[in-house]
């Protein structure tokens, strides 16, 4: 079943890849056989991620660039996260709604995409699904994360180019000082160009721009652009300085750096999450979870300790030695 | 992580009455699911393309203009096509009873007319989604 999965996806089943998606998405055992086959045709699509506060047009601007990206004969899958809710799970996703025009398009593949309680704007399984996404045989792969604020910046471990929109009006010069979101941008859009205060804005932006040259050395400047993406004006310019700060990345040597930090930094995550998972699974099961608790509530344990014990406890435990043993058996 | 119900609420043609829709994808959200909506105006193509990509295990039909019995049926024969017959489908809207029969015929699981409370469409959904 995974090998006929993964063979389906590989010759471009856009329902085989949705389903795989799926699976991603509730951590189903099923989606690991099959990502393991597909694992070596992946790492070929090249990631861009749109990033912003919430209504700053990113839906529309990843729209008209899927659009813009077309014109040049290349594939284009797009993922869209929205907030899951964090009373109910449910979610409304609508960023389809702006992207409408790219429907019919069948070298265009969309996803939408809910945070399932995952913060750093993105949802966990994001890189996942740029994976089957490029082993779907997509050349350029759009991210467009949640509406962001300052901090959520999650993005950059999986984007190759990382675009961040604003739009006028949010803020001053102080704004754009912060760390965070202003530090993660390979390319500015200033968007919604039109309004009153770009002129402004992208005074600002390139004035943090001139600071940052001043305080380290770089071997890429973000540009700043400005667009009006509703009307498709200035997204043809934000395509060239995508594929400039491509060329940079290549030429310099360091896309294959990039790439690299972001393998070591994925294989930790994975490792991370599916220990906490077995720790948690057998410390809830075993109801000593419930019992440790009692005893911090009491302060008749610290949690320090408690850590400690599970560790030296499951570092030692049986199965977590059988493990070992088959492993240096095989 | 537990399998999320994923659904896609659409209006298919030219109409721009969209309250219905909206309201019915909030319901369905706070009921847990995820919702996609994808505005107005879409074409049966767009609908199933949108169902396809998005793996959707319902497909929520909202017309008010009187083209349900051109638009939905042209919707279910897509989805057979492209093989999607396990996914739920309903429509909802200014739909006369007189066309219930022809509609689930056609292949329509269910039309939920005016009036019906929106826990009924839930609970619909809930009882009849296909597990994947």
């Amino acid at each position: 079943m995974a090998h006929d999965f993964a063979a389906q996806i590989l010759e471009g089943s856009n329902r085989a890849a949705a389903r795989l998606i799926s699976w991603l998405e509730d951590e189903d055992e099923r989606a690991y056989e099959c990502m393991k086959e597909i694992y070596p045709h992946t790492g070929r699509a090249f990631v861009v991620g749109i990033t912003g506060s919430p209504g700053a047009g990113k839906s529309t601007l990843t729209n008209a660039l899927a659009r813009e990206i077309r014109q040049s004969g290349l594939k284009v899958g797009i993922l869209a996260v929205d907030p899951s809710s964090p009373f109910t799970g449910g979610a409304l996703l609508g960023d389809r709604v702006r992207m409408s025009d790219l429907a019919d398009d069948p070298d265009i593949y969309i996803r939408s995409m809910a945070t399932r309680g995952f913060l750093g704007g993105m949802a966990k399984a994001a890189s996942d699904v740029v994976k089957v996404l490029d082993a779907l045989g997509k050349d350029v792969i759009v991210i467009e994360t949640v509406g962001v604020g300052q901090d959520e910046v999650d993005i950059v471990g999986v984007a190759d180019t990382t675009c961040v929109v604003l739009v006028p009006g949010l803020g001053d010069a102080i704004q754009s000082m912060k760390a965070g979101i202003m530090e993660i941008a390979d390319v500015f859009v200033i968007n919604k160009a039109d309004r009153p205060g770009a002129d402004m804005l992208c005074a600002e932006v390139s004035a943090r721009i001139e600071m940052d040259a001043h305080l380290r050395e770089r071997g890429w400047v973000a540009p700043v652009n400005k667009s009006v993406a509703v009307e498709g004006v200035g997204v043809h310019e934000l395509w060239l300085s995508i594929e400039a700060h491509r060329k940079y990345l290549f030429d310099s040597g360091r896309f294959y750096e990039s790439r690299r930090e972001k393998i070591a930094k994925e294989a930790l995550r994975m490792i991370h999450g599916e220990l906490f998972r077995v720790v948690r699974e057998q410390l809830e099961q075993s109801g000593r979870l419930d019992a440790a608790v009692e005893k911090l509530m009491n302060k008749k344990l610290d949690p320090y300790t408690l850590m400690r014990d599970t560790l030296t406890e499951w570092l030692s435990s049986s199965q977590c030695k059988r493990r070992h043993d088959e492993d240096t058996k095989g | 992580m537990a399998q999320k119900i994923k659904m896609i609420m659409a209006k298919p043609g030219l109409d721009g009455h969209d309250r219905g829709a909206k309201l019915l994808a909030r319901v369905c959200a706070e009921a847990g699911m995820e919702v996609v909506y994808t505005g107005l105006r879409q074409t049966p193509e767009m609908i199933v393309a949108a169902a396809e990509q998005e793996d959707a295990d319902v497909v929520g039909l909202s017309s008010l203009s009187g083209v349900h019995n051109y638009f939905f049926p042209k919707v279910v024969e897509l989805m057979k096509q492209k093989g999607l017959e396990d996914v739920l489908l309903v429509g909802g809207g200014i739909i006369p009873e007189e066309d219930y029969d022809f509609l689930k015929k056609s292949g329509m699981n269910a039309i939920f007319g005016p009036g019906t409370p929106t826990g009924a469409i839930v609970d619909f959904i809930k009882e009849n989604v296909r597990k994947r």
